[in-house]
């Protein structure tokens, strides 16, 4: 049995296993298939300050290996969170990560303040929706908005802030480079990579809001290359995430720089992915002799 | 609600109308809690998102669910390609059903198309108080009429050409029956045109209805928020989720 634990920004996970922001709800469907506490985290669904009924339908579509997305950040508004989720979740043994999100800089800022008083473990401040009209990944593509929402949150809470980020820029080591600059203690990513699909028999695209965001597995590769070359540009943690579905990807995503591995699409095909993944995970490390996944991380040997 | 995971073996499958299968699944702890209007997720090969299926049968006793569906894309092809004895991955049973309510005199089940197969278990569970009006393209794509049948339930068929049963559309018969009174509730299935017209229907006779509805799905249990549909509580719109709010919705709740 190997040592799965890792730490990230001072935090403790039992392992590296987090299912994604907006794939996991708050927990409790998946709470009717297992305990929560063999997670090693949660992001819990994108939270704004104010109530969001999100997008019309249709949200979803599938694509070769994958999916498009574009449920528009619907969620209750941090009050309800904070009053009705967080209480419950924090008692799960797990460490939970709250995904954030606003559509101004003031409003992320009133979103965080509002965490601080919670004992919640960790801030995930999503900089690269790309389902909102405002905020979202506006934020995030630009290095000197990346930088000044970063920069504010990370004045407005104590907690550990990791910055979501997107892949739909031309360099995304700069972008994680300018909020390491702004003071986030680590990044995240990749968020979903901006796609279409269109319904030839209509000439009507298959999302109502025309365009969303893709996952799952055909996105694994960008994801690692992307992990790789942000691991290499920052001295902060990098949470890695896209299109992970087995132990094996996690494995790699790890050797290509993740200190955790978040898990999204894979979850809609098999809900139990997450738990398999841990124990895949254990499996190679022990078959590899391996006794701690801290000691594969970044351990990649690029030619 | 509880559900569960797992890989189920198909007991029968048979061809019952053109591009349209029924399977008999075996999964004793499904079919044991499963209600009338849930569904069941089934997971495909290689594909990333489930496919979610009305389930047309429930068995507690021999432990078996039965679905019908119609070929519609690559996912339900793939899925029309397994056979008798093969498993099946299902996340199941899903969703909020259909009432079933033992003061119900009179009931009108309305099935349109594919719409049809979720009807047969409600009438299973309201047997002679239920009248099954089902309506189809033509007279090769009627099915589960001797089922309804068999169930107790009267039969009225409608066909769009008339090549079968009554020349027409499922309200022409529905108009009638709720005028002539007597009728508690309306349940119905089918496409969006159809169940638009059928709650226009319900609401001038003031009679009760409660329809299913479908949309793109990705979790199947309400976490991801996918599958939205805009609905009316409380005076307040709202986004409810088709999988875990639905697939059936109270019909003066939608928000067309």
């Amino acid at each position: 049995m190997a040592d799965l634990s890792v730490k990230i920004c001072g935090v403790d996970f039992k392992n590296p296993i987090i299912p994604a922001s907006g794939v996991f709800g708050y927990g409790h469907e998946y709470e009717e298939l297992y305990p929560l506490s063999k997670l090693g985290g949660i992001a819990t669904k994108g939270t704004t300050l104010n109530r969001r009924t999100g997008n019309p339908a249709p949200r979803i579509a599938e694509t070769p290996s994958g999916m498009l997305n574009s449920v528009g950040l619907q969620n209750p508004g941090i009050d309800y969170f904070i009053e009705k989720e967080l209480p419950y979740l924090l008692t799960k043994d797990v460490t939970i990560l709250a995904n954030i999100a606003g559509s101004t800089i003031e409003e992320c800022i009133q979103v965080a303040e509002k965490l601080e008083n919670t004992d919640v473990h960790m801030i995930e401040l999503n900089i690269s929706c790309p389902n909102v009209k405002q905020g979202g990944a506006a934020f995030g593509t630009s290095c000197d908005m990346a930088a000044e929402v970063t920069r504010q949150v990370r004045k407005a809470t104590s907690k550990p802030l990791i910055v979501k980020l997107s892949p739909n820029v031309t360099s995304i080591t700069d972008i994680a480079k300018a909020v390491e600059d702004a003071g986030a203690d680590a990044v995240s990513l990749i968020n979903t990579l901006l796609g279409m699909r269109i319904d030839i028999n209509t000439g009507r695209p298959i999302l109502r809001n025309n365009v969303g965001g893709m996952s799952g597995p055909a996105v694994f590769p960008i994801a690692v290359r992307m992990v790789w070359q942000v691991a290499n540009a920052v001295k902060i943690p990098v949470i890695g995430m896209g299109g992970v579905s087995s132990g094996a990807d996690a494995i790699e995503l790890m050797m290509a720089g993740a200190s955790a591995v978040q898990v999204g699409a894979a979850i809609f095909t098999d809900p139990f992915a997450p738990v398999k993944i841990i124990d895949e995970m254990n499996d190679f490390l022990d078959k590899k002799n391996i006794a701690s996944v801290r000691d594969i991380i970044g351990t990649v040997q690029p030619w | 609600m509880k559900y569960t995971q797992g890989k189920y073996i198909i007991a029968e499958k048979s061809a019952i109308a053109r591009n349209i299968y029924s399977f008999t699944i075996s999964c004793p702890e499904i079919a044991q809690v499963a209600v009338p209007g849930q569904f069941v997720h089934i997971r495909i090969g290689s594909f990333t998102l489930r496919r979610p299926i009305s389930i047309c049968g429930i068995d507690p006793v021999k432990g078996t669910l039965r679905i019908v569906f119609e070929i519609r894309g690559e996912g339900t092809s793939a899925i029309a390609d397994l056979n008798k004895g093969d498993v099946i991955d299902m996340l199941a049973p899903l969703g909020h059903g259909f009432t079933v309510n033992p003061d119900f005199k009179k009931v009108i089940l309305i099935g349109g198309g594919i719409g049809t197969p979720p009807m047969l278990p409600l009438a299973m569970a309201y047997g002679e108080k239920a009248v099954a009006i089902s309506g189809f393209r033509n007279a090769s794509a009627v099915i589960l009429q001797e089922d309804f049948a068999a169930a107790g339930a009267e039969t009225i068929l409608c066909t769009d050409d008339g090549s079968a049963g009554i020349h027409g559309f499922v309200t022409q018969p529905l108009e009638e029956l709720v005028r002539n009174g007597g009728v508690d509730a309306v349940f119905a299935c089918g496409p969006t045109p159809m169940l638009k017209r059928i709650t226009e229907i319900c609401r001038e006779n003031s009679v009760y209805c409660e329809i299913s509805l479908e949309e793109r799905m990705a979790c199947g249990i309400g976490a991801c928020l996918g599958c939205a549909c805009k609905t009316k509580r409380n005076d307040e719109e709202y986004f409810a989720h088709v999988c875990k709010d639905g697939p059936v919705f109270k019909a003066e709740e939608v928000l067309w």
